[in-house]
């Protein structure tokens, strides 16, 4: 059986919002996660790190309904979504941002924006939520007529994020914001992002870049080998000996 | 307009009422099919040439849905288009005798014959159904292998049914077809590929086709859209085969071979893979490419059999004319464009994109 999860100091209270409670995850033979639980609460912000193939972004398609899960519970607002597939998420208010980003190269960006409130009808509302996307992300306004694939990496997860949240999500469900990008895009998108979440959107975060996620979010969950093995405030883990070794170098 | 995103949300202004908008199409069509008839009845080869050239833009517009607009590669589209022509052939066949009592025989003919292409149809639409609920829950290559033996199964079942004729086919239907009723499909077809594109529908196939994951996270059911999609694109696959059956003497499973799928599809690539007028300005170029052949063949006053040899060079035509089409425009010769798209700029256009 698995080992008891260690938790570090007090979680700050929030309303629920997104519950899980020992969620499976197989790929044919191979067991990706095995009984992964976690909580997201209304207006908080929580991290998911640990390292390669850990099940990070696992946990992350099973909670938006990309991955069937083979066991446990997904509740989002008390509703159990469990067998609910992505697609039906999203008008309850979970967007994901997959991970490489996964916008549309020969889309132009506000297309592509307008593609992210696809189940909206409130035509003049999206527009004005598009013009509150540009001004969180400015260059995103200067490019609007370029097609998405021509955008720098920084300005593609931009884009991600900005038409995630055209959806008018609960939830925000991100995928590994700062992959290959440049540490100074990186802490813009972060600092974008601390910005949305202080509006009321959760933010669910899933990083390997442990000590940029940590600082940012209000709680985090240590994944390894599709469990969860530590938890704890942001800051409580990034003072953990254990995650200092393991996933800071230190 | 001044707003960002009002560029393909629709409005609803415009010189003609919206409840006239969906009909006027098909009002305007009517008097245009009925001269080009009247005009075409004395020769039976143009009137022969233009159906098969209908057909064959039904085939390709209806293919486009699925492979161009939706992404999906289907490469069994002949196996649906005899589906059509064997259930509507068998209907016609046996409704034959029996007219509708208290209407001229035109008329009655003309309403068994709708019966039979509708009835050839839906049968299309139901086998693009099982074939395509199964395999599109998949991403890839797995529709072009499923339909691909699809279309052998139709045609291997067909040469081994009596029912069907086995591998001598069905003769006798009788020859409803006209180059109106052949022309009214394909304007239908057109219009219906039309309306997806321009529709929200249309739009959730463009993200489908530009990235399956991405549509999904922006709550795209894309299973359900590419099965719809297949379906209609098997319905008109079907009617087109039905269409067919009603002015050939004679239809056999060889008329509906992989090559005829792969013609449909080099229509389609030819054209631009999700360009409706591409696909149709394709489909008329190929059909005719062998006549034309033919006809030049014989001005240069080469042997008789030279001219007859046209139909067998058809294939290598089509896969020389594939390679250079791949190495100098692989989009296909409109792209994702529309005819109107590409016409020189003096024609007044709508104005497009942001101010």
């Amino acid at each position: 059986m698995s080992e008891p999860v260690k938790v570090l100091g007090e979680r700050r209270a929030f309303a629920p919002l997104l519950t899980v409670e020992g969620i499976q995850v197989r790929y044919g033979a191979i067991q990706a996660l095995r009984g992964v639980s976690l909580q997201v609460g209304k207006g908080e912000m929580v991290a998911l790190i640990g390292a390669n193939g850990a099940g990070k972004t696992s946990t992350l398609r099973a909670v938006s309904g990309m991955l069937k899960a083979s066991a446990g519970r997904i509740t989002l607002e008390g509703k159990d979504t469990t067998s609910l597939k992505a697609h039906q998420l999203v008008p309850r208010g979970m967007a994901h941002a997959p991970e490489g980003r996964g916008i549309f190269p020969n889309l132009t960006v506000v297309e592509n924006l307008e593609l992210g409130a696809y189940l909206r009808k409130d035509t003049a509302q999206v527009l004005q939520d598009m013009e509150k996307g540009f001004t969180l992300f400015p260059v995103l306004k200067e490019r609007r007529r370029q097609l998405a694939g021509t955008l720098s990496g920084g300005e593609q997860q931009m884009l991600a994020i900005a038409r995630a949240l055209l959806s008018k999500p609960q939830l925000l469900l991100l995928d590994e914001p700062s992959l290959g990008l440049a540490p100074q895009v990186t802490e813009t998108i972060f600092r974008t992002l601390r910005e949305v979440n202080a509006t009321g959107v959760s933010v669910l975060l899933v990083e390997q870049n442990a000590h940029l996620a940590l600082n940012a979010a209000h709680y985090g969950y240590v994944l390894e080998t599709g469990e969860v093995v530590m938890a704890g405030p942001g800051k409580a883990l990034l003072d953990s000996p254990e995650v200092r070794r393991a996933y800071l170098g230190e | 307009m001044a707003t960002p995103g009002a560029t393909t949300l629709s409005d609803d202004t415009g010189p003609i009422p919206p409840a006239l908008r969906g009909i006027l199409p098909v009002l305007l069509a009517l008097p245009v099919l009925a001269l080009a008839e009247w005009t075409l009845g004395a020769s039976p080869f143009a009137t022969y040439l233009l159906s098969v050239v209908g057909v064959n833009i039904i085939l390709a517009v209806s293919l486009n849905i699925v492979n161009g607009m939706t992404g999906q590669f289907s490469i069994g589209h002949a196996g649906f288009m005899a589906v059509g022509a064997y259930i509507a052939g068998v209907t016609s066949l046996s409704l034959k005798e029996i007219g509708i009592p208290g209407v001229p025989v035109a008329v009655s003919d003309q309403l068994l014959f709708v019966e039979a292409l509708l009835a050839g149809g839906v049968s299309a639409a139901l086998c693009g159904f099982l074939v395509g609920l199964p395999s599109l829950r998949l991403r890839g290559d797995y529709l072009a292998i499923v339909t691909l033996g699809f279309g052998e199964i139709i045609r291997v079942f067909v040469q081994n049914t009596e029912a069907f004729g086995r591998a001598l086919g069905l003769s006798g239907i009788p020859q409803y077809s006209s180059v109106a009723m052949v022309y009214f499909w394909v304007f239908l077809v057109v219009l219906v590929a039309r309306r997806i594109a321009g529709s929200s529908h249309g739009r959730s196939l463009w993200a489908i086709r530009e990235d399956e994951v991405a549509a999904e996270a922006m709550g795209v059911d894309t299973t359900g859209y590419k099965v719809r999609a297949f379906v209609i694109s098997s319905f008109f696959a079907g009617i087109a085969g039905g269409l067919f059956a009603h002015f050939v003497p004679i239809i056999n499973p060889g008329s509906f071979t992989f090559v005829k799928s792969m013609e449909i599809v080099v229509m389609v690539v030819l054209g631009g893979l999700g360009s409706t007028t591409g696909a149709i300005v394709a489909a008329i170029f190929l059909t005719l490419l062998p006549e034309g052949l033919r006809s030049l063949f014989g001005a240069m006053g080469a042997e008789g059999s030279l001219a007859q040899k046209v139909d067998q060079i058809r294939m290598p035509v089509y896969g020389i004319l594939l390679v250079v089409l791949m190495l100098a425009r692989p989009q296909g010769l409109f792209g994702t464009k529309e005819l109107w798209d590409v016409l020189p700029r003096w024609l007044p256009r709508k104005k497009k994109g942001l101010t």
